[in-house]
């Protein structure tokens, strides 16, 4: 190694530490058959799916655009919230948080590289999801990017901090997953993850209006099927950041790197 | 300097006190035994050391360093093996070396290092298909690619069968060549007797004897002598063995008997150890 080369690997230890740890994530997640498939490809197949039985218009727009606003929706919650749930829940009890904490990597920079290659994921597969939607259904990009981007940012943020409170409130790694997936499934049904809930009894309906799932769902739908800039989504934005806050202070509060068991 | 200095270190959970005022110091390049019954708060003290649990009470250097308030270069300096980790199933043993080998600044050559812990025909092979032995195996790699000055072992030998304990024993001494301190708890008393420079008894939150494993059986318990006589096992107890063997012996000779199964034995450090973490009513009675 040159002079130079030492200079900036010692100057800059945050960076290089991030990036590595980065890599490690991706290199964990991918490895992982069980992860790549429910977390990764799960909500693509349910597109697939989906989009083959719904037709029709919904909100003056085919139904299709919005069955894969739905799935956006779902893809996010089931990967910032079930997915990082679970595997804090593994790696907790497996004890790889508290072999970690022996090493020079700084707490901050393993949970923020945790949560970056969480959103790596999920911005591929809401990549994969336009590119099928195209491919199968005839669906359209985007027309605003920059609001999309920062609508699944928020959303990826708010659902990544009710996934580290409940992965904290999960005792043991044995049926964290099925936990886990007992509140995502419905609560994607009731909140349009599956496709319009325009039908549903009030009820129900009622139900996915407490749900931060269902505001995130409306604010994809203003964002992709009528071109709105997030911004005029005013309601949703603040249901989804008190949900987003009060994972945040759960998550805070709770954590723990150390085995619940034994 | 000290690796390691411990005084009046204190730890309670709640009612339970863990660690009731334990003091010890460990030399740079020092193999330390801590030995003791389970909930004696050995893992405690280690914790502590360690930096994963904060002291109640007590003054506590570890390479210089307060463990609840370590400097940046704390964590670059010390190797942790831990109970159990189970780590990433799905990765290799070469990818789990090489990620633990990046949060160093001056991590050892990761191939090196495999081949020091004996994993060299397992480097591509996926961590949950090792055996226990291999996992434990994988656990000292990772704990020594930082290339640290001092190395925590908790346990390091639990669960290998023979075989695999020596070579286990000899990578620990090979630890020692290179200069490295490392503090060892373990409940197998041959392991802390092979390995150990020194050695601490712990009990009930104290540490109720320190010493080299030879000071320990030589101070601590009398030599046992047994024979049979007339059909009747006889068992003595003393700490001038030589002179009673010789009034036994030429006792024996000037009858013309034959001392039948006559055993000299000396205390090994279990018959310490068991007789130091006995109940109280067993060492009275």
């Amino acid at each position: 190694m040159s002079a130079e080369a030492i200079r900036l690997a010692v100057g800059r230890p945050a960076r290089r530490l991030f990036v590595h740890q980065l890599r490690t994530e991706q290199l964990v997640f991918w490895r992982s058959r069980e992860a790549a498939f429910f977390i990764f490809i799960f909500p693509l197949l349910l597109f697939v799916l989906l989009g083959s039985v719904y037709d029709g218009k919904f909100q003056h727009v085919p139904v299709r655009w919005a069955v894969l606003a739905g799935l956006v929706g779902y893809g996010c919650a089931n990967t910032s919230f079930a997915g990082l749930a679970i595997q804090l829940v593994l790696r907790r009890e497996s004890g790889v948080l508290k072999r970690l904490r022996s090493t020079p990597l700084p707490s901050a920079t393993y949970i923020v590289a945790l949560l970056v290659s969480t959103l790596l994921v999920f911005g591929l597969q809401a990549l994969a999801l336009f590119l099928l939607g195209r491919v199968l259904y005839g669906t359209p990009f985007p027309s605003d990017i920059g609001s999309l981007v920062a609508t699944l940012l928020i959303g990826s943020a708010a659902f990544a901090a009710l996934g580290t409170a409940t992965a904290m409130a999960i005792r043991s790694a044995e049926g964290s997953s099925a936990a886990v997936n007992f509140v995502l499934l419905p609560m994607a049904f009731l909140s349009g993850g599956f496709g319009p809930t325009t039908g549903y009894p009030a009820v129900l309906r009622a139900i996915g209006d407490v749900l931060p799932l269902t505001y995130f769902v409306k604010l994809v739908n203003a964002v992709y099927l009528h071109g709105h800039g997030f911004w005029t989504q005013p309601e949703a934005l603040l249901v989804l950041a008190g949900w987003g806050v009060a994972g945040l202070v759960l998550a805070v509060r709770n954590f723990e790197w150390e085995p619940r068991e034994r | 300097m000290h690796a390691i200095e411990v005084s009046g270190l204190r730890k309670a959970y709640g009612n339970l006190e863990a660690v009731r005022g334990v003091d010890f110091t460990i030399e740079e390049g020092e193999v330390f035994g801590l030995l003791g019954p389970n909930g004696a708060g050995k893992t405690t003290t280690v914790e502590i050391l360690e930096g994963y649990r904060r002291r109640d009470a007590g003054e506590v250097r570890v390479l210089g360093h307060d463990p609840d308030d370590p400097g940046p270069d704390f964590r670059e300096r010390i190797g942790v093996v831990l109970q159990s980790s189970e780590l990433w199933p799905n990765l290799t043993v070469r990818e789990t070396h090489a990620i633990f080998a990046g949060y160093y600044h001056a991590p050892r050559d990761v191939d090196e290092v495999i081949t020091l812990v004996g994993l060299e025909e397992k480097t591509g092979a996926r961590v949950k298909s090792l055996s226990g032995g291999q996992k434990r195996r994988l656990d000292l790699g990772i704990a020594l690619v930082g290339d640290p000055d001092l190395v925590f072992l908790d346990e390091p030998t639990t669960g290998f069968d023979p075989a695999a304990r020596r070579a286990a024993w000899e990578m620990i001494r090979s630890l020692r060549s290179l200069g490295k301190t490392v503090l060892l708890t373990t409940h197998y008393l041959d392991e802390a007797e092979q390995l150990s420079d020194r050695v601490a008894v712990m009990r009930e939150g104290l540490i109720v004897r320190v010493g080299t494993p030879a000071d320990l059986t030589t101070t601590d318990l009398q030599t046992e002598i047994r024979y049979r006589r007339n059909g009747e096992d006889v068992l003595l107890r003393t700490n001038e063995p030589t002179r009673v063997l010789a009034e036994l012996t030429s006792a024996a000779v000037a009858r013309g008997e034959e001392l039948e199964g006559l055993q000299v034995r000396r205390p090994s450090l279990e018959d310490v150890y068991l007789a130091l973490t006995a109940d109280e009513a067993e060492v009275e009675s």
